[in-house]
Parts: C-alpha cells; sequence; structure tokens
C-alpha cells in the first residue's frame, strides 16, 4: 500500500508556522504521510531529512524573505546528493516577481497568501505521486 | 548478493532509505532485499522506548542520541506515529524533538506511520529496524505511539526495553492496569523537574516488590530524568549498557528469536489477510451466507485448502 510522503520544512529565523502546520494539517486530511521538520532548520538539514525519510516532495514554507536564497540552496543540494526524485513546492510571503526566478531554480510552484487549501491538496494529487508505485 | 543490498550493508544512506520505502510501501520485489537484510541482523542493540502519549519519549530519544554519539556509537531510529484511520494520512512529528542531528551521518532517523496496522507493532517498522541493523548502526532504537498492545510488542522484540512515566500520570492502580510494570526493563519517570517525583518513583518501588519476579532474574532500575535538560540521561546510558551486557549474554539468541518469530507472525498474517480473507472476498461471502460470518470464513478456509492441495 503506497502512500505519499510529504516533508513539510520550515527553514530560516522566522518563527511563524502556523501556516506550515495548516498545510501538514490539510495533507494529513486528503490522506497523505506529512514529516514536519519543526522550526529554523538548514537548508543541509532538510535534505539530510528528506533523504532519510525518502519522500516524493518537500513543501517549504518560508515567510522571513530569504526565499530567493533558501530555494535554490534545497534544489541544488539534493542534485548534488544524486537525488532527482523529489520535488520541491513552497509558500509563503513570497512577491509575485519573484516566482518566475524561483520556478526557474527548479522549484515546482510557489503558493502566496490567499491559496485555499484545496488547492494544494489539488496540485499534491495532481503532481506527487509515491514513488515506485505501479 | 545483488548491488542494491551490499550498498545498504555498507551503509548507504541513499539505499537503506530507499529499501525501507520499498518496504513500507511493499512494493513488489521488496521482500526478496529484505530476505538478505534479515540474514544481516542481530549485532545492534535493539532498544524499545515505550510510555503514554506526551511522557517525554522523543525528548529522551534525542538525549540519547547525543549521550550515544558522545561514546562514539552510532544510532539508528524507528519513531512511529499513528496513521489517522479516516484520511489513513499521519503527520509524523517526532522529528521535531530530534532536529539536531539532521547533518550527523552516525544518526539515521526513520518516521513511520502505523499505517492501518491495529495496535502492535507493525512488520514494516520491524523491517525498518531491522535495516538499520544490518546497516551497522550499534543501537536501534524503536519509539513506539505509546497506546494499545504496541508497547507489550515492543518488550518482546527489543534487547531492552524503557518504559517512560512522569509524575502525576494517576495513581499506583493506572500502572497496574496498563500492564507496564511486567515489560520494562528500565523504568524512567521523566519530567523529574516536576512536583510529585519521589512519590511516583516510591508507588513505582512498592509495585515492583509486589511484582513477580522479573523473568530473568534481572531488578528494572529505576531512573529520573528531565530529557529537555539531558539530566539524568548518562546514568540511563549506563543502565543501558549493564541491561546490554546482561541481555548479550544470558538472552541474545532467545531475542533475536522472538524478533524473528514476531516478523514472521506479521508476515503471515499480511499474507494471509492481503491474500486469502481481503476484505472483499470476505464481504461476499458473508453476503452468500446470509449474514453468518462463520460459515463464510470456514467456506474460504476449505477453499484454500483444497486449492493448496491438502
Amino acid at each position: 500500500m503506497a502512500k505519499v510522503r510529504i516533508l513539510i520544512a520550515k527553514p530560516g529565523l522566522d518563527g511563524h508556522d502556523r501556516g506550515a502546520k495548516v498545510i501538514a494539517r490539510t495533507l494529513r486530511d486528503a490522506g497523505f504521510e506529512v514529516i514536519y521538520t519543526g522550526l529554523r532548520q538548514t537548508p543541509e538539514a532538510i535534505v539530510s531529512t528528506a533523504i532519510q525519510e525518502d519522500v516524493d516532495a518537500i513543501g517549504v514554507s518560508i515567510l522571513s524573505g530569504a526565499h530567493n536564497t533558501i530555494f535554490p540552496k534545497i534544489v541544488l543540494l539534493l542534485k548534488e546528493r544524486g537525488v532527482n526524485d523529489i520535488i520541491v513546492f513552497g509558500g509563503g510571503v513570497i512577491p509575485d516577481e519573484d516566482i518566475p526566478f524561483l520556478k526557474s531554480s527548479g522549484v515546482s510552484t510557489i503558493f502566496t497568501p490567499g491559496t485555499s487549501t484545496e488547492d494544494v491538496v489539488k496540485f499534491v494529487n495532481e503532481n506527487i505521486k509515491p514513488k515506485h508505485a505501479a | 548478493m545483488d548491488s542494491f543490498t551490499q550498498r545498504v550493508l555498507d551503509g548507504d544512506e541513499l539505499a537503506a532509505a530507499r529499501l525501507m520505502r520499498l518496504t513500507d510501501d511493499r512494493i513488489k520485489g521488496y521482500d526478496a532485499y529484505m530476505r538478505n537484510i534479515w540474514r544481516h541482523t542481530g549485532n545492534a542493540h535493539v532498544i524499545g522506548i515505550t510510555g503514554a502519549p506526551g511522557a517525554g519519549k522523543s525528548t529522551l530519544v534525542d538525549a540519547l542520541i547525543y549521550e550515544y554519539r558522545s561514546k562514539g556509537k552510532t544510532v539508528g531510529v524507528v519513531a512511529i506515529d499513528p496513521s489517522s484511520p479516516f484520511s489513513g494520512g499521519a503527520i509524523l512529528g517526532d522529528r521535531i524533538r530530534m532536529s539536531g542531528h539532521s547533518n550527523d551521518s552516525g544518526v539515521f532517523i526513520r518516521s513511520v506511520a502505523t499505517r492501518g496496522h491495529l495496535g502492535g507493532l507493525s512488520v514494516s517498522a520491524m523491517d525498518i529496524a531491522a535495516i538499520m541493523d544490518a546497516m551497522g548502526k550499534d543501537a536501534v532504537i524503536i519509539e513506539t505511539v505509546g497506546v494499545g498492545q504496541d508497547e507489550i510488542e515492543v518488550a518482546a522484540v527489543a534487547d531492552s526495553c524503557v518504559v517512560v512515566t512522569v509524575p502525576g500520570m494517576g495513581d499506583d492502580i493506572q500502572a497496574i492496569k496498563a500492564g507496564i510494570l511486567e515489560i520494562a526493563d528500565i523504568f524512567v519517570v521523566n519530567k523529574a523537574d516536576r512536583d510529585g517525583v519521589e512519590r511516583t518513583v516510591k508507588d513505582l518501588e512498592t509495585m515492583l516488590s509486589f511484582t513477580p519476579r522479573h523473568r530473568y532474574n534481572w531488578t528494572p532500575p529505576i531512573i529520573k530524568t528531565t530529557a529537555s535538560e539531558k539530566s539524568g540521561i548518562d546514568t540511563l546510558y549506563e543502565r543501558l549498557e549493564d541491561h546490554r551486557s546482561f541481555a548479550m549474554s544470558a538472552l541474545k539468541a532467545e531475542k533475536q528469536q522472538a524478533r524473528l518469530l514476531h516478523a514472521a507472525n506479521g508476515i503471515i498474517k499480511e499474507r494471509v489477510f492481503t491474500e486469502l480473507f481481503h476484505s472483499q472476498k470476505l464481504s461476499e461471502a458473508i453476503k452468500n451466507e446470509r449474514n453468518d460470518p462463520y460459515t463464510a470464513v470456514e467456506k474460504i478456509w476449505e477453499q484454500c485448502i483444497i486449492s493448496t492441495g491438502n
């Protein structure tokens, strides 16, 4: 019985994890397995955790403004460690004009304030499948 | 041996994590790898950590990891959390308390959801602990959900079983009802900075004195810890080492046999339920037998015996 596994990660210095927890809860209620890292994780720690947990996706929540540094770093570290089957997506207070750059760096999608939880579940259902499952 | 299994045995994280996923998801062919893995188990000190939700198990595991690492030992952790019986999803949050080890290559933590396994320790969790053992971790800690049958089962399969309680969790009768007195090799009274800790220790001592002698002539020590302050953890480590020496000499073979039997029992149940008695087939049989579950099971059972030619 294969299940989608998603790491919800909270990098950087901001301590606002209401959003991350709402998303974790929403994804659980949609039938996914969610691993939550807790606050203030480095990109290195997030990638190591994603590897040990062998997740299908990392959902990164950032409200600190450091998104243009942290997202590309996570994508790069995954590549460096030879991982090519983990999707990275994100959410937070991220200006529209930064989104094209983030997507070109390998981030699958960005959810901005006002996104409904249904949209997040829909994204996961359409784009993320358990690895190996037939 | 295939090269993938060899990588796991060599301690390759990517390969081990992948095998855990194949195993947890029961992806076709996973069992071929697990056959080799199980043959390479029996070297790690398998420690079960159990106790009611909120007792501080994850924080205690976190503190223990630091202690083992300071002694130069590598650690694997299987952190089990419940799946929602309604959505099938799960929030696996034990790692939040263990995030200080994310960049330590000597520590491998894996979160496991119970996935509809009703009570007890799932074969998946056992398999994942086996992979950590086979990849060469010195200690493998299994942190249970802490409700129901899993406490009893982890005690059966772990070399050393630690039961965690806290002051003010209820009176002595609660502990007797829960059946925890018989399963602990070591008691931890966590959150020992709280009021009532001496009373809790005293209650445990009194009850232990009435409990039939521990099966293996081992008297379970009672240790006070404040895991969040890393206080009392050095003593816990020492008692675990004492118990390991004791268990390795007196019961290692017996414990390993118990683990293998437990895994085998789980594998049998899985196969019987997924292949023979899956719920759709059962529902149909019950309907055909006009709501008589006994005859329905009997019919399926007979078909199985006929088809296996006995």
